[in-house]
C-alpha cells in the first residue's frame, strides 16, 4: 500500500472501464501460486496482466513469482493482511482493491488483474466487490473428503480445480468422489480436475480464463451495462 | 409510576451513524495495520497483556493525543467554507517524522475517504481529497468523516473517535498476533476507558491555527515503524 498516489478515490473505475479481476483461493498448498503463474505464462503474449499476492507471512508467493520470471516485476505486488488473509479478500477488502488500483493506474490498461489470495480454510471466498470471477483450488492430498464438505469456494466458485491429480494414487483418494461430490454441490458450474505440475500449460483452466475474459470485454463494448449481474460464461 | 424525563434534560444519545464510524467492521483497511503493535512485539517489547497496557498507555498519551486534537479540527474545519486542508496536511507531517508512519496514515486515510464518501457521500470529504494527491492523512479524513456522518458535536466526536482508534486498533492487532486472551485485552480497554476520555476531552479545545495544535511525540513508535518496513516477515503494514 501507499504506492498508488495517483488515483482518485472518489471515482472508482466503471466497471467497463477496467480489467477483468479473477480470484484464486483455496486451502494452503494447493497450488495456488503454481497456477497463477501458469496462467501468466500462458496468458501473457495475448493480454496486459498484472497480479496481486496476498502472503500470509511474507511475501513468499510474490517472491516466488518473481523468480520465476513469468511477468515483469512491477506487474506483481504483495498486500499484507494483518493475520486475517479471508477479510482481506471478503470483508474489507481496501488493501487489495488498492493494490488493484494501483496496478491499473501505473500499468495503463490492463486485461486480467488475477488476486492469489492466502491459503485459507473452505469458508474462504472473495467478496463481489473485489473480484469478478473467482478460482478455487483444492489439493487431492488433503483428502478425498474435501468437496463433500463443501463451504462457499467449493460450492459457489466460478471453476473448481482439483489440482495435484498425479498424487491421487499415492494418498489413496478417489478421484471420481472428489468430483462427483463436488458436481452434487456446485450446480452445473464447472469442475476441473488437473495436475498444474505435469501440464503446466493448463489448457483446460487457460481457456476457461479466456472465454471469461472475452464475455468480459464483449460486455464492455455493449457498454458495461449488465456487467453487475447473472451472466456467467462458462 | 416511572416519570419519563423532560427530552431537554436527557443527554443527547451518540447518533447512529457515529457507531457506524466507531465499528471495527467499517470496511477501511484498519485490520492490516498495528500501529506499531506488531514491530514492538517483534522487539520483545510487547509479550503480555501487562506489556500491552504499557504500550497503550503511551500510545495514547502521544500519538493518540495528536490523532484526536487533529481529527477534532479537520472536524471543525470541515464547517468553514475554504478549508485549510494543506496547512493542516504539512502540521501532521511536521509531526510524524517517520516515512513508514506517514505512508500508513496516508494510506488510512485514504481507504477512509472512501468508504466514507460511498457511505455519507458529503461534498466536504470529495473536497479533502481533492485536496490530498497523495492520501489525507488518517486524523484528517476521520475528523470530516464524523462531519459526514454527524455534523452536530462533530469536533468532540471525532476526538473520542480517534482516541479510542488510537488503542482499540493495536489491542485488536496483539489479539491476532500475540493470540492474547481477548478478554482479558479488553479488560486493559475498560480500564484506560477514563483515559481515552481524558484525551478526547483535552483534544476537543480547537485553536485558531491548526499550528497550535498538540506536537507530543513517540520516538519509539517512529522507530520501530522505520524498522519494521524493512522487515521480511510481517503480517501487518505498519
Ligand atoms: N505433485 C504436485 N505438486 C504440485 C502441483 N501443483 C503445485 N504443486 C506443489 O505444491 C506446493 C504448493 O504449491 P503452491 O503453488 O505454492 O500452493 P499455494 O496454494 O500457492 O500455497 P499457499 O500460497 O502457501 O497457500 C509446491 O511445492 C508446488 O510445487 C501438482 O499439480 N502436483
Ligand atoms: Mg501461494
Amino acid at each position: 500500500m501507499g504506492a498508488n498516489h495517483e488515483h482518485d478515490p472518489h471515482h472508482p473505475a466503471p466497471a467497463a472501464g477496467r480489467a477483468l479481476r479473477l480470484g484464486i483461493g483455496g486451502p494452503v498448498g494447493g497450488g495456488k501460486t503454481a497456477l497463477v503463474a501458469a496462467l501468466c505464462r500462458v496468458l501473457r503474449e495475448d493480454f496486459a496482466l498484472a497480479v496481486v499476492t496476498n502472503d500470509i507471512y511474507t511475501t513468499e508467493d510474490a517472491d516466488f513469482l518473481h523468480r520465476t520470471g513469468v511477468l515483469a516485476p512491477e506487474r506483481i505486488s504483495a498486500v499484507r493482511t494483518g493475520c486475517c488473509p479471508h477479510t482481506a479478500i471478503r470483508d474489507d477488502i481496501t488493501a487489495n482493491l488498492d493494490a488493484v488500483e494501483a496496478h491499473e493506474s501505473r500499468l495503463g490498461p490492463l486485461d486480467l488483474v488475477i488476486v492469489e489470495s492466502g491459503g485459507d480454510n473452505l469458508t474462504a471466498s472473495f467478496s463481489q466487490g473485489l473480484a469478478d470471477r473467482q478460482i478455487f483450488v483444492l489439493d487431492v492430498a488433503g483428502g478425498d473428503k474435501v468437496p463433500r464438505k463443501g463451504g462457499p469456494g467449493v460450492t459457489l466458485a466460478d471453476l473448481l480445480v482439483i489440482n495435484k491429480i498425479d498424487l491421487a494414487s499415492r494418498v489413496g483418494a478417489d478421484l471420481d468422489v472428489m468430483t462427483s461430490d463436488a458436481d452434487h454441490v456446485r450446480e452445473g458450474r464447472p469442475v476441473i480436475a488437473t495436475s498444474v505440475r505435469e501440464h503446466p500449460d493448463v489448457p483446460e483452466i487457460a481457456s476457461w480464463v479466456r472465454a471469461q475474459i472475452a464475455w468480459w470485454r464483449a460486455n464492455q463494448a455493449a457498454g458495461g451495462a449488465e456487467l453487475a449481474g447473472s451472466g456467467h460464461a462458462h | 409510576m416511572p416519570t419519563v424525563p423532560a427530552a431537554s434534560t436527557a443527554p443527547a444519545p451518540l447518533p447512529a451513524s457515529l457507531l457506524l464510524l466507531a465499528d471495527s467492521r467499517l470496511p477501511t483497511g484498519a485490520h492490516v495495520h498495528s500501529g506499531g503493535l506488531e514491530p514492538a512485539a517483534a522487539a520483545g517489547r510487547v509479550r503480555t497483556v501487562a506489556a500491552l497496557a504499557e504500550f497503550l498507555r503511551g500510545r495514547l498519551a502521544t500519538a493518540g493525543l495528536v490523532a484526536a486534537a487533529f481529527a477534532a479540527a479537520a472536524a471543525a474545519e470541515c464547517a468553514r467554507p475554504e478549508p485549510r486542508w494543506a496547512a493542516f496536511d504539512a502540521e501532521l507531517d511536521a509531526r510524524t517524522p517517520s516515512p513508514a508512519q506517514r505512508e500508513a496514515s496516508r494510506a488510512q486515510g485514504r481507504a477512509l475517504l472512501r468508504t466514507a464518501h460511498t457511505v455519507w457521500p458529503a461534498p466536504a470529504l470529495a473536497a479533502l481529497a481533492a485536496a490530498s494527491p497523495g492520501g489525507a492523512h488518517h486524523p484528517l479524513a476521520l475528523g470530516a468523516a464524523a462531519h459526514a456522518a454527524a455534523p452536530e458535536h462533530a469536533p468532540a466526536h471525532a476526538a473520542l473517535l480517534a482516541a479510542s482508534a488510537a488503542v482499540t486498533g493495536p489491542a485488536s492487532a496483539a489479539v491476532r498476533l500475540l493470540a492474547l486472551d481477548p478478554l482479558a485485552v479488553h479488560g486493559v480497554l475498560a480500564e484506560l476507558a477514563p483515559s481515552v476520555d481524558a484525551v478526547a476531552a483535552e483534544a476537543r479545545a480547537v485553536p485558531d491555527s491548526p499550528a497550535e495544535l498538540p506536537a507530543v511525540s513517540a520516538p519509539a513508535l517512529d522507530v520501530h515503524a522505520e524498522l519494521h518496513r524493512g522487515q521480511r516477515l510481517r503480517l501487518f503494514e505498519s
